[in-house]
């Protein structure tokens, strides 16, 4: 395990830009702002317009970091306190389960919880639940793998 | 103009996952673990943005249409179903395992760590996988009903 503090003056301020931008693809394009439907829609696009969008909202998602350099002047810790092979597996598990649950953290558990989706608050109460028992058995019952 | 407005969208939601800490998969596991070392930082990043985006979409959806677009695209399911729930409970499986979820991951690529990159690979394979699943249980139930 790593330690972190907790850091409630940078979660919500960070929290406010995350709410800030779904709000404003929801005002450009009309869309929710899902991680798991804009990934897919950028792998299989329905059309060449609906392929561009996804396309800039991407680039713009992968210079997070790169502003957060030129804000603060360094990059952002990524810190994983897991083997490679979880990693691998725990990504492949993330995949099926966005896909059949038709969304992920952002997509249920930001836009469809703001909207009041009922399959939303039982999609995002599940995950929050499997996930803190998988972490739960990871470091406390297989003694952090 | 219209694709330089969502790249800044895009630029908005991942400085927001960096500057809060969530590209980091120590931090999010350490939310979950109560019974270790607790994080409380993610609670405050859901919460907030959740707030932000529940009144801001209820300004948004007073308009008839967003800028750019004919119509509003929201999501029209409404079934709860085992798919839902299975697929809601495999997701929290794998960021247990992993510490990243879809939205933290694509966002930390920028930092160019190759464990990143290794788990948006396995991801999209996982999302590939699913689809191919989909589509067999359904030439399936054709083939069953024909």
């Amino acid at each position: 395990m790593i330690e972190t503090t907790f850091t409630p003056v940078s979660a919500a301020l960070g929290g406010a830009m995350i709410g800030l931008a779904t709000v404003l693809l929801l005002a450009l394009r009309g869309n929710v702002f899902g991680a798991t439907g804009i990934l897919a829609g950028f792998l299989s696009p329905s059309s060449s317009s609906d392929w561009a969008w996804r396309a800039a909202l991407m680039a713009g998602l992968v210079c997070g970091p790169l502003a957060h350099f030129a804000l603060l002047g360094e990059m952002p810790p990524v810190e994983v306190p897991v083997a490679p092979w979880m990693v691998l597996v725990g990504g492949f598990l993330v995949g099926l389960g966005v896909t059949f649950g038709a969304g992920c953290t952002s997509g249920h558990g930001i836009c469809g919880l703001a909207r009041g989706a009922r399959r939303s608050i039982v999609a995002t109460a599940t995950f929050m639940l499997t996930t803190a028992l998988t972490v739960y058995a990871v470091r406390h019952v297989f003694g952090g793998l | 103009m219209h694709l330089v407005a969502i790249y800044l969208a895009g630029l908005l939601f991942g400085l927001g996952i960096s500057i809060s800490g969530m590209v980091n998969p120590a931090k999010t596991l350490n939310f979950f673990d109560v019974a270790g070392g607790w994080d409380a930082s993610l609670a405050v990043v859901m919460v907030t943005a959740l707030a932000v985006a529940a009144g801001g979409y209820r300004l948004v959806l007073r308009r008839s249409a967003p800028l750019f677009a004919p119509r509003f695209q929201l999501p029209t399911a409404r079934a709860i179903d085992a798919r839902l729930v299975l697929g809601a409970g495999l997701f929290g499986i794998g960021w247990g395992m992993s510490g990243f979820c879809p939205g933290a991951s694509l966002p930390a690529l920028g930092t160019g760590r190759v464990e990143v990159f290794a788990f948006t690979g396995a991801l999209v394979a996982g999302m590939f996988t699913a689809r191919w699943l989909m589509r067999l249980n359904a030439t399936r139930a054709a083939t069953v009903s024909a």
